[in-house]
Order: structure tokens, then C-alpha cells, then sequence
């Protein structure tokens, strides 16, 4: 697992074809390119400036120059490439989704844009260098043309969590640390409990242990109005302070909040704050692994940033690990005064490919 | 902003009734060691140790620090040992925060109390007088006194009103009435908008009230009910595929808003050890909520999805808001002249615009808006927000 980059490019596809044999060629040059970029290469075998001067190159030409910038590219599968709307098997693949892999379902509060929402298949880019994650997916994209068509894409910088204890806890767009008691690449017991799925799992689908589930969230913030709280307030919703991130109960980052711990009304933690009620101690024990990003796309209508958090995680069950803490978030977080959700999506992200094979071969061999 | 409400309406037995002070977490050292009004305060379990026990008339500081391990308070008391001029509370072991003063020349106790019983571990302290001295007026506290006074019979007057208006739309509702029903309904939820801070922090009555469609959770089993199930169903025009509720479902849904609008009256109205108290700080943060209110969920048209008249109650916030601020200003203007002048211009300034959608008694529908006029709102609530939300801070300091 690489430590979280700074710069985000995702992207939500829906898959056009009704050809089987297309979508696993689509996946195998998918596959072929995408382990060139990460090498720093090019996406076709050519190149950007080597082909012949009649046709357009085989890749774009942005990352010319540029270093691999621990560029990583993971793909995903959603619901609906396994079943359409109607129900029907769309590439002989419909017994083998996951029962957990069903459309979430919409939370309170939540005002999903279609347009932000779902999709077949999913690949995201990571890399530190913006330029060289957009450059992935505009080349991915382009080759899935005529197989798959973008449904959304989102952009997202500063990386909002810690994924690795060598790493220092980064601040979202409210100010606050962020992802501090993220589950980190060093916790091999709580990745194999919380993240990847086990081989037990889910008969149905062997071809996805010791991948995971992928939840994507748009999440923006009501920057303006947040802006306008007391550093009390603030706090006093998040539950930590804004300087050092630590709990209200006291100590540093990384003290176990106690959320026994008596104030002068109440819980010196409130009840209501974010860090309570999203806690594993408060939803049994259940952590995730998130690797959120800020993102800003521009101004909305009235002049407001149309800004928030691009919430990722990777859990083992969205049944057991997203679902309930969602919504125990969305009915009682403080935060929620604050956030509107304006876009969702669920998709079951296969284990690594080894050499030879494709993404999602598991999944496709009779 | 709700969250500041509820606590201070939880708090009201333990708010000063002076609430001098301004709180703020202090996250790095690095202000001026050489400042006389600038103290730190280390509170541990049996100690309270200030960098000095003395210092000139003016706004003090003091940096308080817990070295303990359990939660500690800091107060500055008066010669008497009972009034409180400032203090700072809830501060978690190894967390610092600020507690900002302005003090007059004379004899002062500090108070660390760790574990928040007893009386504290206590010193005498001594402020000399000062060229920065400030008058503390005799009259701040009538000012206080009198604002306190007059919001409380103003919420109570609005409740009132809201609970007589309410009993009349139900039943209109109820008796199929629709068109009289629909007349009365922005009419009705004004009260409800102009005192909203107050009834949402009740934290039970208000999404029994007036939670959206869009607040509920359904999938969770969670019902929804109020003033907005009714808006639905009286405004069906826009709802595809929307099935009319029966006319019991109608007496259900009637009898179920009345009976919550008359508790949330009752409390209220509630008098003795019930009576609602409002500390100066939860006026001034509930006019700042109040045009929160507005930036959150009118200005975008989503409060009143079904009937449109989110104008009524962006009127409403603001009238509230207005009185709220008003009850404070004269305290504003001896402690912020210019702040005090800002806001009224600003307040005027959003009422001449919001004047233009007026169409009749009430106001053109949200509908009706082009986005350059949601723009133009917008604008001027921004422009009266960010200013108003230093009013708590300007008015308690």
C-alpha cells in the first residue's frame, strides 16, 4: 500500500458496450497502459512525439518530462456492470456480484447529483504530481472510447489522510486535521479485519479476496457559513481543537479521546461532535481506511465555493463498515449543519494484478 | 451554530450573569513575553501558578494551561470572592486556552479549579490602575438586564402568536379548507422562523416540527411529520406521482403539529425553575443563527421545496435577527462604535433589498427568482453575516 499522494484524478465510467469479448479487451489495454504510466511512460507503446506524423500520437504528451511522481492507478467494478437497471446479466458475470455490491442507499441530508453519482466501472489516479494523474485518466478515458463513457470525474489535492505512521496528519478545507485515527499501512491486522476482503467472505465472489470495497462520497462544505463559526464552535463540533488536532479530553493527536470524561455540561467531548460519533468506540469497533482528498472546483452560482471533501475510503464490508456509520453520521454529527452530500458511488476494487494478468481477470475466466 | 445554542441554553444555571469574557483555545506560544497584561497560568492538581499576581487596568490575558490530569476551570473572581469576571472552562488535560478580560483597577481572587468541584485552589490578585483603563459602565448591566428582559418577552410573544396561528392553519388544513390553509401557512411559520435559534434548540421538537423531505432518513424507518409533510400535501403540483393524503391521515398530521407547537410553547412560556433564560451571548448568537438560517437554507430555496414562500421566511430570520441585534446594540455601541454602525447599515441595507420581492402582503415566490437576483441576496447576506459574526465576541468582551 503506498503512502496516500497528493493529488487526486477519479474517474466514473459507464460501460457502452454490450459485447463481452470488448469489455476484456478494453480491460487488458487498460491494463498494458496503466503499467506503463506508472513506470513513467507513455500510454500507448509508441509515445507521444515517436509515431508517424499523419496520426495522432498514442499518448497525450502532458507527462512528457515529468517524473512517475508515484503515479497509482486503481480500478473498480460497480454494481451496475454486473447487472443493468432491468436486472439482466450484462456479460455472464451477474452470479458472481458480491451481495454486498448493491447502489447505496441515500442518506438523510443527502442531495446526490445523478450526474456526481454511481457508475460501471471506476479508475482512480494517484500521483503528487496533479499533472501526471490527469494525464492517466484523459488517456484512459481515451482508450475506453467507443467501450465506456465518463459518467463524472472529480479532481481532488491535499490528500486528507494519514495512510502510514511515517506520514504527518494533513488538514481539510474546514481547517481541522483530518484522518487521524485512519488505519494506517503498518496495522496488518487491522487492514486484514477492517479493509481487505477475506476469502470467507462472500461464495459468490472468490475473485475478489483480499481486494476490497471503494466509497466514494462528495462532500462539500457550506464553506462560507462555516467560516463564521467561533473557534469554540468549530471545536466544539469536531470534538478536537484546531491546533494540535488533539481530543478535547486532553493530550496530543494521537490520545484516545475520553469521551467519559466530564465538562461542565455534558461530556467534555460532546455527544454531537464528529470525533464521537464517528469513533469505532461509538459503532463497534469498525474503522476504515480513507484516502480522502480536498477538492475546489471553482465558484458556484451565487458566488460560494463549490468546495469540500472527496471522501474515499477502502473497508471489507460497506454493510458492516460504511452503511451504519453513515448513518449514524448523517442523524446526529454536528458536522452536518455543515456538509452537503452531492455525490456517492460503490464499487468492489479487485487485488492487484499480477504479471501477465489483467484487471479483473478473476472475475472474467470461465 | 445550533450546537452553541443548546449549550447555552443547557448552561443557563452556570452562565454569569456578567459573562465578561471571551473564550478561545490558544493553539502556539508565541505571543510577547514582554506584555504586563498578557499572564499564563499553569492549573495542576494542587496548584494554580501564575507568571505574575499582578497587573495594569486593560484588557488581560491569561494563557491557561492544564498540567493536570483532570479537566480544570479558571476564573478571575471579584473582591468578594463570589462574582465572577471572567473564566474559562472545560480545558482537557495538556490543552491550553485563552481567556480574554477587560479589568478595572481594584482586588481580584484567581481560581484554578481542578476536577471543576470546590472552590478552587485560590490567590489574591491585584490590578493597578492604568492610563488604558476603561470605564465598566454601572449601566452595562442594565444594558445586559434590560436586553435579557426584552428578548425573552419577545420569543414569548412569537410563540404565542405561532401557537394561535398554528391551531387556525391545522384546522383549516383539517377541514380541507386548502385555499385558506395555503394563505396561512408563510403567515403562520413566520413566528416559527423569527424565533427558530430558540426552538431548534430543543433538539426533540424541532425535526418533529420542521424537519424537510429531503432530512429524513426513510430507508433508517424514520417518519416525517410537520410543518413540511403538510406544505407537501397542499402543494402537490411539483411532487410526481404524489398520493394525497386521506382525511385522517390529514387529522393525524394536523393534531401531531399542534400538540408539538403547543409543547414547544410550554417551554417557552414555562416560568419559575423552567423559566428559559437568555445570557447575552445566546442573543447575539442567536442573531447571528438566525441569518445562518438564511445562507443555509433559504437563500437556496430548499426550505420551503413544495410551496415556494422561502421569502417569508428569509423576512422572518432577518426580522429576528434584527431584534436580537437591536436588543444588544446598546451595548455594542459602547463597546464597538463602529461594529454597532457597520451592522445597522448592513441590516438596512439587506431589508431595502429584500423589499424588492415584496408583491402584496407578502412576497414574490421563491420561484419567481432569477439566479441574478439569488445572487444579489446572497451577496448581501454574506455582507451582513461576516460582520455580525464577531457580534458575541464584540459584545461579551
Amino acid at each position: 500500500m503506498t503512502p496516500a499522494q497528493d493529488r487526486l484524478h477519479f474517474v466514473a465510467l459507464d460501460v457502452t458496450t454490450d459485447d463481452r469479448d470488448e469489455l476484456v479487451a478494453l480491460l487488458k489495454a487498460w491494463t498494458d497502459a496503466a503499467a506503463r504510466m506508472t513506470e513513467g511512460g507513455s500510454a500507448g507503446p509508441v509515445g507521444a512525439v515517436d509515431g508517424p506524423g499523419n496520426a495522432p500520437p498514442d499518448d497525450t504528451g502532458e507527462a512528457l518530462d515529468l517524473p512517475p511522481s508515484r503515479l497509482t492507478i486503481t480500478f473498480g467494478f460497480g454494481p451496475g456492470l454486473f447487472v443493468d437497471a432491468d436486472g439482466n446479466d450484462r456479460f455472464g458475470i451477474a452470479a458472481r456480484r458480491p451481495a454486498a455490491l448493491e447502489q447505496l442507499p441515500r442518506f438523510s441530508a443527502d442531495v446526490l447529483e445523478p450526474a456526481r453519482s454511481d457508475g460501471d466501472i471506476c479508475i482512480q489516479a494517484c500521483a503528487d504530481d496533479p499533472q501526471v494523474a490527469v494525464h492517466a485518466i484523459r488517456n484512459l478515458v481515451r482508450i475506453g472510447f467507443g467501450t465506456t463513457a465518463v459518467r463524472w470525474s472529480q479532481l481532488g489535492f491535499g490528500r486528507t489522510s494519514t495512510t502510514s505512521t511515517s506520514q504527518t496528519t494533513p488538514r481539510n478545507l474546514f481547517g481541522f486535521k483530518d484522518g487521524t485515527a485512519n488505519i494506517k499501512a503498518e496495522e496488518t491486522e487491522a487492514l486484514e479485519q477492517h479493509v481487505w476482503v477475506g476469502a470467507e467472505d462472500d461464495p459468490r465472489a472468490a475473485w475478489l479476496t483480499g481486494g476490497s470495497y471503494l466509497v466514494t462520497r462528495r462532500i462539500n462544505m457550506t464553506i462560507e457559513v462555516w467560516d463564521r463559526q467561533s473557534l469554540e464552535s468549530q471545536e466544539q463540533f469536531v470534538g478536537r481543537t484546531k491546533g494540535t488536532g488533539a481530543p478535547l479530553s486532553g493530550g496530543e493527536e494521537m490520545s484516545e479521546p475520553d469521551f467519559e470524561m466530564k465538562g461542565s455540561s455534558g461530556p467534555i467531548i460532546p455527544v454531537d461532535s464528529h470525533v464521537r460519533v464517528v469513533h469505532p468506540h461509538t459503532n463497534g469497533g469498525v474503522r476504515i481506511l480513507r484516502r480522502g482528498y480536498n477538492f475546489v472546483d471553482g465558484s458556484n452560482d451565487v458566488g460560494g465555493l463549490d468546495a469540500g471533501l472527496f471522501f474515499i475510503a477502502y473497508l471489507r464490508d460497506p454493510r458492516t463498515h460504511f452503511i451504519p456509520l453513515q448513518r449514524a453520521m448523517s442523524k446526529s454529527d454536528a458536522l452536518m449543519e455543515y456538509l452537503r452530500f452531492t455525490g456517492q458511488a460503490l464499487f468492489a476494487v479487485p487485488p492487484g494484478v499480477g504479471k501477465g494478468e489483467y484487471v479483473g481477470q478473476a472475475l472474467f475466466d470461465a | 451554530m445550533r450546537k452553541t445554542l443548546l449549550a447555552s441554553v443547557a448552561a443557563l444555571a452556570v452562565v454569569p450573569t456578567l459573562a465578561a469574557c471571551t473564550e478561545n483555545a490558544s493553539s502556539g506560544d508565541d505571543r510577547q513575553g514582554g506584555d504586563a497584561r498578557a499572564l499564563s497560568v499553569g492549573s495542576s492538581a494542587d496548584a494554580c501558578e501564575l507568571s505574575a499576581t499582578t497587573a495594569p487596568a486593560g484588557t488581560l490575558s491569561f494563557e491557561v494551561t492544564n498540567t493536570g490530569s483532570d479537566v480544570t476551570e479558571f476564573y478571575l473572581l471579584g473582591s468578594d470572592g463570589l462574582r465572577i469576571v471572567g473564566e474559562v472552562e472545560n480545558i482537557g488535560p495538556n490543552l491550553t486556552k485563552l481567556l480574554t478580560v477587560n479589568v478595572p483597577q481594584g482586588d481580584y481572587f484567581t481560581a484554578c479549579k481542578p476536577g471543576m468541584v470546590g472552590e478552587g485552589i485560590r490567590a489574591a490578585f491585584t490590578v493597578t490602575h492604568s492610563e488604558e483603563e476603561q470605564e465598566v459602565s454601572a449601566s452595562d448591566q442594565e444594558l445586559i438586564d434590560q436586553a435579557q428582559a426584552n428578548y425573552r418577552a419577545y420569543v414569548q410573544d412569537q410563540s404565542a402568536q405561532l401557537l394561535e396561528k398554528t391551531e387556525q392553519f391545522v384546522q383549516l388544513y383539517a377541514d380541507g379548507k386548502d385555499d385558506r390553509a395555503r394563505a396561512l401557512y408563510p403567515v403562520a411559520r413566520e413566528h416559527w422562523e423569527r424565533i427558530e435559534t430558540v426552538a431548534e434548540s430543543f433538539g426533540d421538537l424541532d425535526p418533529k416540527t420542521d424537519a424537510r423531505e429531503a432530512d429524513v432518513d426513510f430507508a433508517a424507518g424514520e417518519k416525517w411529520t410537520g410543518w413540511h409533510r403538510i406544505e407537501k400535501d397542499l402543494w402537490p403540483q411539483d411532487a410526481k406521482g404524489y398520493t394525497a393524503l386521506t382525511p385522517a391521515e390529514r387529522a393525524t398530521y394536523a393534531e401531531d403539529l399542534r400538540a408539538n407547537v403547543t409543547e414547544l410553547d410550554q417551554r417557552i412560556q414555562a416560568t419559575g425553575a423552567d423559566a428559559l433564560t437568555y445570557p447575552i451571548d445566546a442573543i447575539a448568537n442567536g442573531s447571528i443563527g438566525l441569518l445562518e438560517e438564511v445562507a443555509n437554507g433559504k437563500i437556496t430555496g430548499e426550505e420551503e421545496a413544495w410551496s415556494h414562500t422561502d421569502l417569508w421566511d428569509f423576512q422572518a430570520n432577518v426580522d429576528g435577527a434584527r431584534v436580537a441585534y437591536e436588543g444588544v446594540q446598546g451595548l455594542l455601541e459602547a463597546k464597538d462604535p463602529e461594529l454597532a454602525t457597520e451592522l445597522t447599515g448592513k441590516f438596512d441595507a439587506l431589508q431595502a433589498l429584500l423589499d424588492e420581492y415584496r408583491d402584496g402582503d407578502g412576497f414574490v415566490l421563491y420561484t419567481a427568482l432569477s439566479p441574478a437576483d439569488t445572487k444579489k441576496l446572497t451577496d448581501a447576506v454574506n455582507a451582513l453575516s461576516e460582520p455580525l459574526s464577531q457580534l458575541t465576541a464584540a459584545v461579551t468582551s
